[in-house]
């Protein structure tokens, strides 16, 4: 755990006034609140520490503990116990004041010396807020992200049970009303978005709902023609090989796609690309066939 | 749907900024026999404002602009992620 210096997370010197302090802190708030950079974790995170600055140098008290002890935090406990005496009365009839929705994750270094988030931000007034949103991210393979199927989530220690519809895809972002924060002063609670990741699945592309892959044919089978079967997302596939097929040549398998997200029933195509495999290791019989063949 | 005057007692802000903010067309306001009324899906965009405006002391010209900035954010992106799955089709190994 670090001393973290909230004069400099601020930009400002030990001997501002109050009104520095909140000029401060609001110009750096208007560079990094989340509404303002939306989907930015390192904006987020920013917005987190001037908060925290903010939090403890725009209240008297705690600003005087802080630059009392603040580099000597391990000792605050010491400083807590005498003061504790001291402050009983007003601790108590202290009222909680409104709290900014994206504030609520303090430093290991203000917990240890403040014991947590007592108050928030300056405004004065009692307000309802929505609690904080919450994000998260889910990593499927794309056979999962095929089928609609449930999962559990386990989100700040709480099992969610969600269901994932077939046909998501990758970065798409899922909104589950009501499991974010709780709501501040009686507000409602946040949200809880969850973004997912899926990976690339060996030997298949997917592009919106189209599937894309590529079927080794041997060159018997491409010349002749003939049937193979293959693995799809969706299983087993009997293919029927023209005769002379060439190398590169492509089909497209209708509705053997990916799933249409939320349109049940409805399928992206599946594109096939023949890739003809050239016979190795012939026996000087059908070398000689081959040779056969190319003079005939 | 939640009655203006209502929200603005719950949230201990003034009539006057939700009809300038819907003045400015930032939000939608149903008036039903004189009552005004928001419905249920503006209010996180709603509280968005209110943060905006009473916490970061960003002005009603302000948070214009910065609505229509951050559509353009949105768009693109969801732009940038419909070209990393596009990108992902040419990319091999993964």
């Amino acid at each position: 755990m670090d001393y973290v210096d909230y004069y400099k997370l601020l930009g400002i010197e030990k001997t501002a006034t109050q009104k520095d302090i909140k000029s401060a802190y609001r110009k750096l708030a208007r560079k990094y609140h989340p509404d303002l950079n939306p989907n930015d974790k390192d904006a987020k995170r920013k917005f987190q520490q001037i908060n925290e600055a903010n939090e403890v140098l725009s209240d008297t008290g705690k600003r005087k503990k802080y630059d009392q002890y603040g580099k000597d935090w391990q000792h605050s406990d010491q400083f807590e116990k005498q003061q504790q005496y001291q402050n009983q009365a007003s601790e108590a009839s202290r009222s909680r004041s409104t709290r900014t929705q994206s504030d609520g994750d303090f430093s290991d270094f203000f917990e240890s010396l403040f014991g947590g988030a007592s108050s928030g931000y300056s405004r004065s007034r009692q307000v309802k807020y929505r609690g904080e949103d919450y994000t998260a991210e889910v990593h499927l393979e794309l056979t999962d992200a095929y089928k609609t199927h449930k999962q559990t989530l386990n989100v700040n220690g709480e099992k969610i049970r969600i269901t994932v519809p077939g046909g998501i895809e990758n970065g798409q972002t899922i909104k589950i009303a009501g499991h974010g924060g709780k709501g501040i002063n009686g507000g409602p609670d946040g949200d809880l978005y969850i973004t997912f990741s899926i990976a690339n699945h060996p030997g298949i592309k997917r592009l919106g709902n189209d599937l894309f892959t590529t079927v080794d044919l041997d060159l018997y089978l491409a010349v002749l023609g003939g049937e193979k079967t293959i693995d799809t997302l969706d299983g087993k596939v009997k293919l029927k090989i023209k005769p002379e097929t060439q190398n590169g040549s492509k089909v497209k398998l209708k509705n053997k796609g990916f799933p249409v997200y939320k349109n049940e029933g409805q399928f992206g195509d599946l594109f096939i690309t023949y890739k003809i495999k050239i016979p190795t290791n012939l026996t000087e019989k059908q070398k000689a066939l081959f040779k056969q063949l190319s003079e005939s | 749907m939640i009655a203006v005057d209502e929200f603005c007692a719950s949230h201990n802000i003034e009539i006057s900024f939700i009809s300038s903010l819907h003045q400015s067309g930032l939000i939608e306001i149903t008036t039903i026999k004189n009552s005004g009324f928001i419905e249920a899906d503006q209010l996180r965009q709603l509280e968005k404002y209110i943060r905006l405006y009473y916490e970061l002391d960003i002005n009603l010209e302000g948070i214009e602009t910065i609505d229509h900035l951050l559509l353009h954010i949105n768009s693109m992106q969801d732009e940038i992620r419909s070209l990393r799955n596009r990108l992902r089709l040419y990319e091999t190994g993964e």
